[in-house]
């Protein structure tokens, strides 16, 4: 990768940067710019789906399903640039604390990633092994990627708590969870 | 006259066996949630949806209002343990609370948050038993164009007042709309956004963006950061007050409501406006500033009583208007909705039964809160024990449950987790999630109003400015548009002036 030194110039205000080691590091300090990316994605996206999918107005309704949709596009435009311009500018979000949040740690995406799979794979195993099963994998499955190694035990509270919950929901509460195959054999 | 014999009848409804069994479960539901951390009150209200599908409206009400008293005030059980609050209503209570737990005064800064609860909560009842109906009953003949000035207001209010930054606020707040945009357009049919997926058409869930925002959303970012090594929590015996701290306490307890309500009931204040208000009225009147930040009990006996009173405000608002002020609230208008219910100035007169003895059960949500609290207080610390992993398995899973409980598709596990994905960028970036969840649930109401008001005048824009309602209600945007920049100046002017002065330092 070629060292070039792009930094806008409303940049240079704030001093000298701690490690002006190229694009890749700007990038890295100027992360939130993928949030301006973002809002223009969807500002683009809201505006052309609004011009192919909806019609205009009648003699009913004078404005319409279109104007209120592209206004709101032309604001997620206009905040995009906006926010852009205020990175740019040195500006920060805040990141959020929370009782159980260490900011001084760096972002653990891993353990991120590995809950979003436990998560897709729930979502596929709900109407192949019913709420129990799929339950199970998803709580021992979550606990194991947020750091637990108890082995035996993880997987039994994983379990109870999946089926209680089943019990409660689908026989007293009346919320209609599938019980999947194994429960076919008890019920 | 009329709204006492309305009450009496709510209350005589409320205290049937099995409202009064609801209630309960709803306040000791709550306090457990609210306790443990990294939940607040909207994520506690929103995992808690599937649960009261099962119910009948009132039923199902009755315990969010338990689940919302109980949850406020276990937030500041946390924070006066933990010192690390979880939500920023209960910020106050660590500033104050969590001194007085350091020195061996935890057990009276637990009593003072709970009396204080119980004396916020009652007298902000009190003030919604005798405003709502006057307001609702003023709010009946408001037109299309009011309504959607006052939603304009609380788009504004929640996302300009509150939060560092203003342009991530409206970021927040135009992503919001945009999800509620989702689907086919009430009035004319046709689809937005819906890329042609039929699942799509109905729009996302209100229940599935609620508990993807707050609690996947969470869960995602607490593991990401997660704190490897365990937090000190400090241990409690039964709370009570001596007669020392009673001669201290009952005056900001007293004045604390009134503050709260106030800030409640219109947007943008909120528990945390509220709470950091009572505060600053606490320390300014004190004798004893020096106290302050020390362990003063008036500085959780005002803030904790706000905390009480600003619920009470802020279901007076969303109840008579339809209008959420926070997160809570906005959670519990999509809970009405679930059932079918609008809420709003009819609500007084097309459900009365329903609305006082939701009301009514609040009085004895709060007796019960008193009651259950006082003696559980050290059962609810040990929960602050729980190893995280299984706390935030068990958000996920439960956040699983009520987003596949809407409709019984698998799929929206996966729109859950996006909208989790969002959240988590959010919090990352500093976005703020509560202008997003109005945008979510007041968007689609905003533009019937709107349009509904252009039916109405032939299309004529002029309208929406037709009113001296809607005219007061717009130069209050652009008065929230101009007075914190000039406010900024002019306390840089200030600052300038008087270098050594700083302010609350939250």
């Amino acid at each position: 990768m070629t060292i070039t030194d792009d930094r806008p110039a409303g940049h240079g205000a704030g001093g000298p940067e701690p490690t002006p080691t190229g694009r890749r590091a700007w990038l890295r300090a100027h992360s939130e710019l993928g949030v301006s990316a973002l809002l223009a994605a969807v500002g683009v996206l809201v505006v052309v789906d609004t011009l192919a999918e909806s019609g205009a107005g009648t003699g009913s309704d004078p404005i319409g399903p279109r104007p209120v949709a592209l206004v709101l596009g032309a604001a997620l435009l206009l905040l995009a640039v906006l926010l852009t311009i205020d990175i740019l500018r040195g500006g920060h979000g805040e990141a959020e604390g929370g009782e159980d949040v260490d900011l001084d740690t760096p972002m653990d995406l891993r353990t991120v990633g590995m809950l979003a799979g436990v998560l897709v794979a729930t979502a596929v195993l709900i109407p192949l092994a019913g709420w129990p099963i799929a339950g199970t994998v998803l709580f021992a499955g979550a606990t194991y990627a947020l750091g637990s190694r108890a082995f035996p035990r993880d997987l039994v509270i994983a379990g109870a708590v999946s089926l209680s919950t089943w019990v409660i929901f689908d026989a007293l509460l009346g919320v209609d969870l599938p019980g999947g195959p194994l429960m076919g054999v008890f019920g | 006259m009329d709204t006492l014999h309305l009450l009496a009848g709510g209350l005589a409804n409320a205290l049937t066996l099995e409202h009064l069994l609801y209630a309960a479960v709803g306040v000791l539901l709550g306090t457990a949630i609210g306790v443990l951390p990294g939940i607040g009150p909207a994520m506690a209200v929103a995992l808690l949806l599937p649960v009261t599908y099962a119910f009948e409206p009132t039923g199902a009400f009755i315990m969010f209002a338990g689940i919302y008293f109980g949850a406020m005030f276990g937030g500041s059980t946390t924070s006066i343990l933990l010192n690390t609050p979880g939500e920023s209503a209960s910020v106050m209570a660590a500033i104050e609370g969590n001194p007085m737990a350091k020195q061996g005064r935890g057990a009276q800064a637990l009593a003072t948050a709970a009396i204080g609860h119980f004396i916020g909560g009652m007298v902000g009842v009190l003030g919604l038993v005798l405003l709502a109906p006057l307001v609702a009953s003023v709010a009946v003949d408001i037109g299309a164009p009011d309504y959607f000035a006052i939603m304009v207001l609380a788009f504004v209010a929640v996302t300009g007042v509150l939060g560092a930054s203003r342009v991530r606020g409206f970021a927040a707040l135009a992503l919001g709309l945009t999800i509620g945009l989702v689907g086919l357009d009430p009035i004319s049919g046709q689809p937005r956004l819906t890329f042609g997926v039929p699942q799509l058409a109905d729009g996302i869930d209100v229940v599935i963006v609620a508990v993807g925002l707050f609690a996947v959303g969470e869960a995602l970012w607490v593991a990401a950061h997660l704190r490897r090594a365990p937090q000190e929590v400090i241990p409690v015996g039964r709370p009570w007050l001596g007669r020392e701290d009673l001669k201290r306490t009952w005056k900001p307890w007293l004045r604390g409501p009134f503050i709260g309500f106030t800030f409640g009931a219109i947007p943008a204040g909120g528990a945390e406006m509220s709470t950091f208000m009572a505060y600053v009225t606490e320390r300014r009147l004190s004798r004893h500033p020096e106290r302050f930040g020390k362990g003063a009990i008036e500085g959780v006996a005002g803030p904790e009583s706000a905390a009480s009173a600003s619920s009470a405000g802020t279901l007076a608002t969303m109840l008579t208007l339809g209008l959420p002020t926070t997160a809570i609230a906005a959670v519990m208008l999509a809970a009405f909705q679930q059932f079918g219910i609008q809420p709003g100035p009819l609500l007084f007169t097309r459900e009365p039964e329903l609305v006082w003895t939701l009301i009514a059960s609040l009085f004895v949500g709060l007796v019960l809160l008193l009651v259950l609290n006082l003696p559980l207080a050290p059962a609810w610390a040990k929960l602050l024990r729980i190893p995280r992993p299984y706390l935030y398995a068990g958000i996920l899973f439960f956040a699983c449950v009520g987003a596949y409980a809407v409709s019984g598709q698998p799929v929206d596990l996966l729109v859950l987790l996006v909208i989790g994905a969002v959240g988590f960028l959010m919090r990352r970036y500093g976005l703020p999630v509560l202008p997003a969840i109005i945008g979510v649930i007041l968007g689609g109401d905003a533009e019937l109003q709107l349009r509904r008001a252009l039916q109405i005048a032939d299309g004529d824009v002029t309208t929406l400015v037709s009113t001296p309602l809607s005219i007061t209600v717009y130069t209050i945007v652009v008065l929230l548009f101009l007075v914190p920049p000039v406010a900024r100046l002019v306390r840089r002017r200030r600052a300038d002036q008087e270098p050594e002065r700083v302010d609350a330092g939250v």
